[in-house]
């Protein structure tokens, strides 16, 4: 069996998916445009409720916050932006932090303050949605 | 395959000890800094919602924080950025579809972001007064 490269251990398949050492493509590119796109509404409907919210008591901002709507939109926009700024941070990490320890180090401090912060706010937002 | 061609005449990508600096240049880097601010910013944000749904005195606790002064100054720095940091977003987007690359319209959209970011944070802040009081 003789391949194009000679004695190649690669597949066929690993070089025509053209992906070297970085072991990706454009996907972090194209969910960091998805992700933006959909914080444009969702933040809009977040920043208004949070104006609207603004100075008002315990019981009022309760009652505004845990409308199904509000919470779903809240929610939502919680999910993306805290999946647009992992992606985000994680190429300016790779920009700047080139010694492979601190790199690794920040790249998984990076994974875990997203999706903690993320999760947290989504949890407060269904605590309040579901009346605690 | 094993032969590695001696010197490629790659572009070389922006550096900051090579270029002097420009407003384009300078729209990148702020981009940058504005998204990693942003992103402390959402931090800030779930302190409070978490705080909203712990107890009334969290609750009043974190209105009393936003509401004070120092707080009225971090929410209206985190309005310009999260607004630049759109527009400049939005910037993104059209030169995605191979649009206003140019000399010109590069220059043209980068003042855009600046003096929108600008109007629209004053605007919106002007509907909060209006709407709160
Ligand atoms: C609170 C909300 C947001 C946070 C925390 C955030 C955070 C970030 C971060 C950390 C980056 C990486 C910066 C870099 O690589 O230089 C980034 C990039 C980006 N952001 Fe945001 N962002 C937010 C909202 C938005 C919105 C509303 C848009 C709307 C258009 C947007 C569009 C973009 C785009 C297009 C990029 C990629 C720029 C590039 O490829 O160089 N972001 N963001």
């Amino acid at each position: 069996m003789s391949t194009p490269s000679g004695t190649s251990m690669r597949t066929a398949r690993r070089r025509v998916s053209g992906l070297g050492s970085a072991r990706s493509g454009t996907e972090h590119f194209w969910m960091q445009r998805v992700t933006a796109l959909a914080n444009i509404p969702l933040l809009l409907v977040f920043l208004g409720i949070l104006i609207a919210v603004a100075g008002s008591t315990y019981e009022e901002a309760h009652a505004l916050l845990g409308r199904p709507f509000v919470a779903i939109v809240m929610a939502l926009a919680l999910i993306s932006v805290t999946n647009h700024m992992r992606i985000g941070m994680q190429v300016v990490i790779e920009d700047y932090v080139h010694a492979e320890g601190p790199k690794v180090v920040a790249l998984i401090g990076n994974i875990f303050f997203c999706a903690a912060v993320g999760l947290a706010g989504v949890f407060a937002v269904l605590k309040i949605g579901f009346g605690g | 395959m094993s032969q590695t061609p001696r010197s490629i005449d790659r572009p070389l990508s922006p550096h900051l000890q090579i270029y002097r600096p420009m407003l384009t240049m300078m729209m990148s880097i702020v981009h940058r800094i504005t998204g990693v601010a942003l992103y402390f910013g959402t931090l800030l944000l779930v302190l409070w919602l978490v705080a909203a749904a712990t107890s009334p005195e969290a609750y009043r606790l974190a209105s009393a924080i936003s509401g004070s002064f120092l707080g009225l100054v971090v929410l209206f720095g985190y309005s310009w950025t999260l607004i630049h940091h759109t527009l400049g977003g939005i910037r993104h987007f059209i030169w995605d579809t191979g649009h206003g690359l140019g000399p010109e319209w590069r220059e043209v959209m980068a003042k855009a972001t600046i003096g929108g970011s600008v109007a629209l944070t004053v605007l919106l802040w002007v509907v909060i007064w209006i709407v709160k009081s």
